[in-house]
């Protein structure tokens, strides 16, 4: 049976996507220049959002026979997922054309991925939850493998593939056994048969097991978080930023798609495991952060942090504690930008400037710089008057909403264990002096600049006036429920 | 809603909006202009600030120029300020003192001036915020948000250690303030949906949330104050920061701790307070009587008035848990006396170090003779820290020794101890360093205070003198409101 002509239109996005991204393909076959595959890139994710924001309504619709899902938290997040993406771009633009890596090979790898995360936030169907998943993560391991020459890149392109290849294992595991349960791989009718009855509890736990594990490596929440410290240190930086930010909005709705939509039924069950999960990431992230050397791998400990503050929010299990897991995430992907930005941002050619002490006395040569980066480390702190306050004020607040004072309690402790490295690099920027009298290298790249500086400038806006970004995400949220 | 911008809000933004301005202006190579532009910020923001003073009601114990704006409304959070008798008068203080500051640090600050007066200027900002806000959130934003500039003065331009007093000054306030944050977030739930602060007095708790919600509060609170033993940060924070960051430091952030109790503690959990006041009395005599032990061994001078300030903030705690009048108003009276006194011995600790490079009394010895009008103008400060009559430290401590013999007799008398401790390590320390034969060449050397200097120490001299010998004007606008409070705590707001 064909479908309808209705469901291609439903899905334009998806589609214009995957013609432009085979474009750049072409474009690099036929074409010398790197600028044209680049600018191709950048009109195809903005001929996206467009197509999103206009083809899609805020009601729920269904696709392709139950396996595609429109409704407004998709909308939003895949809106959010395109810049997002483009953002990455510019930010990574310098740096690539420096190493030679500026070209329709990466760029494409890059689209597709987003094809991917834009396929899991539109899944209402295991089968299409996991393609998007594995078109994202296959494309992930390719960037992350592209500097082919360099060990540590090579290494960490292993690691990810064996131990996504594994948590993909896990998952299907889990989705099969939740089909034998309920003879469906559709998410609403798994989450209908859940709710009249299951015939084997047990079996139900155990298929919940796999799939929160799976879900789990791919947040990269404790404990299986092994993956993130080595993939964001050992990746060039700019694939580093582009792994670090969009991907974690499509993992937010994965969990939404799988947890919420499909088995919300099993709530009480996957709430303790999201628990642990979560105040396990809040440990291991935040103490180990402290011990790092590295700017890169103490963001990715940073990150599993906030994965854990994001889980919080998705297992307290209320219509306020999805859209401030949601408001979360998406405040996470903006500090993740402007952090792994600077970072690409200061390196140049042939100069990766990813140890700590290359941050030493920034302050002194360009006061510009360093406040963008102060301002988003404190972010990161969770202090005001800065976004990532509100959302972690928002966590904490479904939680002690849904009586779970003392996993408040829990995570307010290490946020103050947080702090501690957050506040190093400003101190690192502002109290010492520069570690050699000559000029700390910064790429001249004006593109990347003036996005710093507008996404300096967002993170303390939206910490001034966080209402419009509150709103959209708890609209999307309660359009999005069934 | 708001019509036009209050007063408040201008004495908020005013400063920060100055603060940024100067940073707007870029490196050292501006800074003369930077410094003209702080002191124009920071007098506007003194100027926008008095007619709080001016248009007063006192007879009134409701919240004046009050400003409601919508800010937050998924979270019903409201950029909701107004000012009491009670935060009114910090307002004043905080604006004064900033000005005082901005000339402190005039020719003292050599590098990244423009950094250093945008941060004052900003915290100055911040800190107006925290004494006007009614909002929950808003409040706390506020009192986070002061800790960013404070960290970064302290770090950028303090002494040797700075780095390890910055960060454990941040880590310290930041524990306290995120259990408050929890508790705030509690609050919100048991009141039904609102983070406003009034909403909070009303609601009842049954007796085990008000115990855990005053722990909470007292975290926040008492390390900021800071109460003993608690307050091991201050002076480490004190030593390193440059003066203008100890003299914020003392005359003001610890004044917001204090703050807190009145505005939050007391009013929310009156039953537990009530119940835990001899727990808040005796860290508060400890801190009168230890503390001032303390004080009397310090060498460094810096370190003896950073213990000398935490003996005095025991006596703010010590006279609002006496529950009376005398008590709330003295204990206030004494916070505004200790802003301008520590104020005005870290000004000239300050201008000593600025001479000499150093803060150790045993480098001192004869100052008096190569600096006479410094040397009478310290003398005022010494005498104002040991609480002479005649001098603002006096009226606050004498009113809230009254206030405690009318609780129980033993507390006033370890209270009034400190008028001895006071008195021994103030003028000591003064003795030591002021008077004497010529101790070295660095001190012959010395030059007596410029214009700048001169005029920095006598606002505060007169500021001293005038609240010493005619106090009224001060408790009066507090009466009312203190009155208020006080209905309001007798109050058991229990429910089971």
């Amino acid at each position: 049976m064909t479908p309808p002509l209705s469901d291609f239109i439903i899905a334009l996005p998806e589609i214009s996507l995957l013609v432009v991204a085979s474009l750049v393909l072409l474009i690099e076959a036929y074409s010398q220049s790197k600028v044209a595959a680049y600018l191709t890139t950048i009109f195809g994710l903005l001929l996206t959002s467009v197509l999103i924001a206009f083809a899609g309504s805020a009601d729920i619709q269904f696709a392709f026979g139950g396996l595609y899902i429109n409704d407004a938290m998709g909308i939003t997040l895949k809106l959010l997922t395109c810049f997002a993406a483009i953002m990455a771009v510019i930010y990574s633009r310098q740096y690539l054309a420096d190493r030679g890596m500026l070209g329709g090979d990466y760029l494409s790898l890059l689209l597709f991925a987003v094809l991917g995360m834009m396929v899991m936030i539109s899944a209402a169907h295991f089968l299409s939850l996991y393609l998007g998943l594995e078109l994202l993560s296959l494309s992930l391991y390719a960037m992350v493998a592209m500097r082919r020459d360099d060990v540590r890149a090579s290494e960490a392109a292993m690691k990810y593939f064996v131990l996504g290849a594994l948590a993909s294992g896990l998952l299907l595991y889990g989705m099969s056994l939740l089909y034998g349960l309920s003879g469906s791989l559709e998410l609403g009718r798994v989450a209908e048969t859940i709710n009249y009855g299951v015939k084997s509890e047990m079996v139900l736990v155990f298929a919940l097991v796999f799939v929160v594990a799976g879900l789990g490596f791919k947040l990269g929440a404790a404990p299986f978080h092994m993956w993130i410290p080595d993939v964001y240190q050992g990746a060039p930086t700019a694939v580093t930023l582009f792994v670090g930010s969009a991907p974690k909005l499509a993992a937010f709705a994965f969990a939404m798609r799988l947890l919420v939509d499909g088995l919300q039924p099993a709530h009480g069950d996957w709430q303790q495991m999201l628990a642990v999960m979560a105040v396990a990431s809040l440990a291991i992230g935040n103490l180990a952060a402290i011990m790092q050397t590295n700017i890169k791998r103490m963001l990715a400990y940073s990150t599993i942090s906030h994965m854990g503050f994001l889980l919080l929010g998705i297992m307290s299990g209320s219509l306020a504690g999805y859209s401030a897991a949601m408001f979360y995430a998406v405040t996470y992907v903006l500090m993740s930008l402007g952090g792994f930005g600077m970072v690409t941002y200061m390196s140049r050619a042939g100069v990766e400037a990813e140890e700590l002490d290359d941050y030493k006395g920034l302050n002194a040569k360009h006061p510009w710089l360093a406040a963008v980066m102060g301002m988003i480390m404190l972010s990161m702190a969770g202090l005001p008057p800065f976004v990532g306050f509100y959302a972690k004020l928002t966590v904490l607040q479904s939680l002690i909403g849904a009586g779970w004072l003392w996993l408040a309690l829990v995570a307010v402790f290490f946020s103050l264990i947080g702090a501690y490295y957050y506040l190093r690099i400003v101190k690192l920027m502002y109290f010492d002096a520069p570690a050699s009298s000559e000029t700390i290298p910064v790429s001249h790249a004006g593109d990347a600049r003036m996005l710093l500086s507008a996404n300096g400038m967002a993170i303390l806006l939206l910490g001034i006036l966080p209402q419009p970004l509150m709103t959209l995400c708890a609209y999307s949220i309660q359009m999005s429920l069934r | 809603m708001i019509e036009g911008i209050g007063y408040l809000s201008l004495t908020i933004w005013v400063p920060i909006v100055a603060g940024l301005l100067i940073l707007v202006t870029g490196d050292d190579r501006n800074a003369s202009g930077q410094r003209t532009l702080a002191l124009l910020g920071s007098v506007l923001g003194l100027l926008v600030s008095l007619p709080l003073w001016s248009g007063f009601d006192s007879a009134s114990a409701e919240i004046q120029f009050n400003e409601i704006a919508e800010w937050i409304p998924a979270f019903n959070i409201w950029y909701h300020l107004g000012v009491d008798g009670i935060s009114m008068p910090f307002i004043l203080l905080n604006s004064f003192t900033t000005v005082l500051v901005v000339l402190a640090g005039w020719q003292v600050i050599k590098t990244r001036i423009g950094q250093y007066m945008a941060a004052f200027l900003i915290q100055s900002g911040l800190i107006n915020g925290v004494f006007a806000a009614l909002d929950g959130v808003l409040f706390y934003v506020f009192f986070e948000a002061m800790l960013i500039p404070l960290y970064l003065i302290i770090g950028m331009w303090g002494g040797p250690n700075r780095v390890y007093a910055a960060i454990k000054f941040f880590l310290y306030t930041l524990l306290g303030s995120l259990m408050m944050l929890v508790a705030m977030i509690y609050l919100f739930f048991v009141s039904g949906g609102s983070f406003e602060i009034l909403e909070w007095h009303r609601v009842g708790l049954t007796m085990t949330a008000q115990l855990l919600l005053f722990v909470a509060f007292f975290f926040a609170f008492a390390v900021k104050v800071p109460m003993w033993p608690v307050h091991t940060w201050l002076p480490d924070a004190h030593v390193e920061a440059p003066t203008g960051g100890s003299v914020v430091l003392a005359a003001i952030t610890l004044k917001v701790g204090a703050y807190g109790f009145l505005r939050f503690t007391l009013p929310i959990v009156p039953d537990a307070a009530h119940e835990l006041t001899w727990l808040i009395v005796a860290l508060s005599l400890v801190a009168v009587v230890y503390i001032g032990l303390v004080a009397l061994v310090q060498s460094d001078m810096k370190k003896l008035i950073a213990y000398s300030s935490i003996a005095h903030m025991g006596f703010v705690t010590l006279g609002f848990m006496l529950f009376n009048p005398l008590g709330i108003e003295g204990g206030l009276v004494q916070m505004i006396s200790h802003g301008f006194v520590s104020a005005a011995l870290f000004l000239c600790i300050g201008v000593m170090y600025d001479r000499m490079h150093s803060r150790q009394i045993a480098d001192y010895g004869g100052v008096a003779n190569t600096m006479p009008k410094f040397a009478a103008l310290f003398m005022l400060f010494a005498m104002a820290n040991s609480g002479l009559p005649g001098t603002s430290g006096f009226v606050g401590e004498f009113m809230v020794i009254l206030g405690a013999v009318q609780v129980n007799f033993w507390w006033a008398a370890a209270a009034a101890l400190t008028l001895i401790f006071g008195a021994a390590y103030t003028l000591w320390m003064y003795k030591r360093v002021i008077f004497g034969k010529v101790a070295n060449e660095h001190v012959a050397d010395l030059k007596d205070i410029d214009g700048r200097e001169f005029l920095v120490l006598s606002l505060l001299a007169i500021a001293v003198l005038a609240m010493g010998l005619y106090p009224l004007p001060v408790t009066d606008v507090m009466h009312a409101s203190v009155n208020n409070l006080l209905e309001h705590v007798a109050h058991s707001k229990l429910v089971y």
